[in-house]
């Protein structure tokens, strides 16, 4: 086994390469750049084969992926933050031309105002749009979990574009240890693609994109794909079982984290993740029954293994490293909407929101979470939700705001 | 765990040094996680890179609070607060300074009781003027005490490979170079421990109260505030118009120019803005004259 120090834009990059992307629309945008020039470079040097074809934007990249991908061929393609959503119209689009194909995104905070480090609020607008979400923890799990949704995305049961995701910075510049396996071994996972019917060319002209009027068509079109996204929950398992069996690296849908004993779990998605099992182990250290639940499988929700995880726990700290204004927490509300009703759920969700744009999240401060959802469970009432947020913060905060009120005030004399 | 970091400024090769060692302590065995950290900067402008190694599974992640070692390329970095070298400092912190002033010296200026090293990092012949990087990455290796001249040889070999022949072999020599000579420092840095759950200083959160819409939202109130940026500190090199060469076209250079930091008088001979010029020399490529040179930032011949 031989591992290399890569950063998780290599990764993905490595991911594509593996599965013998044939074409590679792209655009640049930070932190995402990394993962197109790698590619660039490899198919420059005649050590892949594929088309990378830079389009004028992300709208245009996303739909020359869907449409390339209707032709039968295996495609990749990668973005971010405001590049996703410059492409979003396509985004909701392209899952109805039911072609698989794999984009990565690479998490950055949307704007306004304007940061290149990285929250869920980018991958997180494209929750509802039919795209599959895997997100990913480490860069060896972003290579993996690329290979993983591309047997995903084209089972005939799903044939829905994959989205993977990965923290910018925290991994996309990060170098970790991973194995990049050999492509022989990779082509006994994820064999070349079959398209089955997917096989436009000219000569059979196909109309994608169509209209349907009287919502009763448009509702079976839309309800399909659904289906298909539910189906995948199946499939993922299926996929990740055979990917474990070959490679030796276990992904389920819901990654637990000495949870099984545990009264008080960590609940979250992303690379802060694994500063959640240091502070699990520092807990456990000081005799608290702490563990974590991650869900890799975003879309389709893993909604039945996420109770089996969280059956019998006291509490949950849902950690959010997103926000939807006037509402909270995203992954909170899901999480509520998966356990409510249901016998043996925890009664304490204590949604915290942290890591907006980056910002680190201190081990002092997983382990308060700890301390106020125990507290909340004793007292059994849930606390109000908590962005993390010290006083310190908001001092500098204040500075600065000092600074534009006197500059203001100056301008209007 | 090893928790360290590396300030410098873009072009010294902070990012390459923070690789040499991470790929060293991979070598040796360690579980590695290095990381460069920029924003939209570019050279010269203050940066900072930073490599964890542990004998286990790296679950850490993100900035280093509370650094075993940090390693300064630019002595003008320490007293710059925005730069944050002395951030999470602590008594058993080891310093290196590459500096040509004492550690007595930098010890009472920093009021520092900690271990303090300086060296003299000079960039390996054929290599850009400003890269301190390899040498550094080789004083590091040294002074945690782990890492095996083979071990760091092989690091650097990996991570430069791209450079080829004489920048390579060059490069080897003052990273080989700077680990000598911090062999009586030996092993000077150790271990952090983690962060102990079973006592900590809970966060003093705040719940933020909801301001006026004026006050909330991002926006700068004075004009041209860009200017008080002195971008010119970013330079490494320094464009310099020969005004016998220069045919007074009063375009080119300035047009150009992407900062706008070339300025045509009334007799239409163009003067460059040195507190705002990043040195990215386009001016100098674009002069239909010639006229204009490019002289190193730290040059003796500086007019």
């Amino acid at each position: 086994m031989t591992r290399t120090l890569i950063t998780g834009n290599a990764a993905a990059a490595w991911g594509a390469r593996l599965a013998g992307a044939e074409y590679v629309p792209a655009f640049p945008i930070t932190p995402q750049t990394e993962i197109i020039e790698t590619l660039a470079g490899w198919i420059d040097a005649g050590e892949m084969e594929c088309r990378l074809v830079t389009l004028e934007s992300e709208h245009s990249m996303i739909t020359a992926a869907g449409a390339a991908a209707s032709t039968g061929v295996r495609v990749f393609s990668a973005t971010s933050s405001q590049g996703l959503l410059y492409g979003m119209e396509m985004v909701y689009a392209v899952p109805g031309y039911r072609a698989p194909f794999v984009l990565v995104n690479v998490s950055r905070g949307v704007q306004t105002p304007v940061t290149l480090e990285p929250d869920h609020n980018d991958v997180l607008a494209a929750r509802d749009s039919g795209f599959l979400q895997l997100h990913c923890a480490t860069c060896q799990e972003v290579l993996d979990s690329t290979l993983i949704a591309y047997r995903l995305a084209e089972d005939h049961r799903v044939r829905l574009p994959a989205l993977v995701n990965l923290d910018g910075f925290y991994l996309s510049f990060t170098r970790e240890p991973v194995e990049i396996p050999d492509r022989a071994a990779v082509e006994g996972f994820l064999p070349p693609y079959d398209p089955e019917t997917t096989r436009f060319h000219a000569g059979e002209p196909v109309s994608q994109g169509v209209v349907v009027l009287g919502g009763a068509y448009y509702s079976y079109f839309r309800y399909e794909q659904h289906l298909a996204a539910q189906r995948a929950l199946e499939v993922y398992d299926e996929v990740a079982a055979e990917f474990a069996q070959q490679f030796g690296r276990s992904y389920d849908a819901v990654e637990t984290y000495r949870s099984e004993d545990a009264e008080i779990v960590f609940f979250m998605i992303g690379s802060f993740s694994t500063k959640a099992k240091d502070a699990v182990d520092r807990l456990r250290e000081a005799g608290q029954a702490v563990g974590l639940v991650r869900p890799r499988l975003l879309r389709p929700y893993p909604a039945e293994a996420l109770r089996r995880a969280l059956d019998g726990k006291k509490g949950v700290a849902v950690i959010d490293q997103n926000l939807s204004m006037g509402m909270g927490g995203v992954l909170h509300g899901e999480l509520a909407g998966a356990l409510y009703g249901r016998a043996g759920m925890p009664s304490v969700l204590a949604s915290f929101i942290g890591g907006l744009g980056g910002r680190d999240i201190a081990a002092e401060e997983f382990y308060e979470m700890a301390a106020v959802t125990r507290r909340a469970c004793r007292e059994g009432s849930t606390p109000p939700p908590r962005l993390l947020y010290t006083a310190d913060e908001l001092r500098q905060m204040r500075k600065l705001q000092a600074v534009a009120h006197a500059e203001r005030m100056e301008g209007k004399q | 765990m090893y928790r360290i970091r590396f300030h410098g400024r873009g072009g010294q090769g902070m990012k390459t040094a923070s690789r040499i060692l991470g790929s060293a302590f991979f070598q040796q065995g360690y579980e590695v996680q290095d990381a460069p950290r920029y924003g939209a900067e570019r050279r010269g402008a203050p940066v900072f890179a930073y490599v964890r190694a542990a004998r286990r599974t790296i679950q850490e992640r993100g900035i280093i609070l509370e650094p075993d070692l940090v390693i300064v390329a630019d002595d003008s970095l320490v007293p710059m607060p925005a730069a944050g070298v002395l951030q999470g400092v602590t008594p058993r912190t080891v310093l290196l300074i590459s500096s040509g002033e004492t550690p007595e010296t930098w010890r009472h200026r920093l009021n520092i009781a900690g271990p303090l090293l300086t060296l003299q990092a000079e960039a390996a012949a054929g290599a850009e003027q400003h890269f301190v990087g390899t040498a550094l990455a080789g004083a590091a290796a040294r002074l945690v005490g782990v890492i095996t001249l083979l071990a760091l040889e092989q690091a650097v070999q990996l991570e430069l490979a791209g450079l080829g022949g004489e920048t390579l072999s060059s490069n080897l020599d003052q990273a080989l170079a700077a680990y000598e000579l911090m062999a009586p420092q030996a092993g000077l840095v150790s271990e952090g421990e983690a962060l102990a759950a079973a006592a900590y200083q809970r966060p003093d959160w705040v719940e933020l109260p909801l301001d006026e819409a004026d006050a909330a939202a991002a926006a700068i109130h004075a004009g041209a505030t860009s200017v008080e940026v002195r971008t010119g500190l970013w330079r490494t090199l320094r464009p310099v118009i020969d005004y016998q060469r220069c045919n007074r076209c009063w375009w080119v250079c300035s047009e150009f120019c992407p900062d706008s930091a070339i300025r045509v008088n009334a007799e239409h001979f163009p003067e460059i803005d040195y507190d705002h010029c990043k040195g990215c020399l386009i001016c100098v490529a674009q002069c239909p004259a010639h006229a204009i040179s490019a002289i190193p930032e730290s040059s003796e011949a500086q007019p």
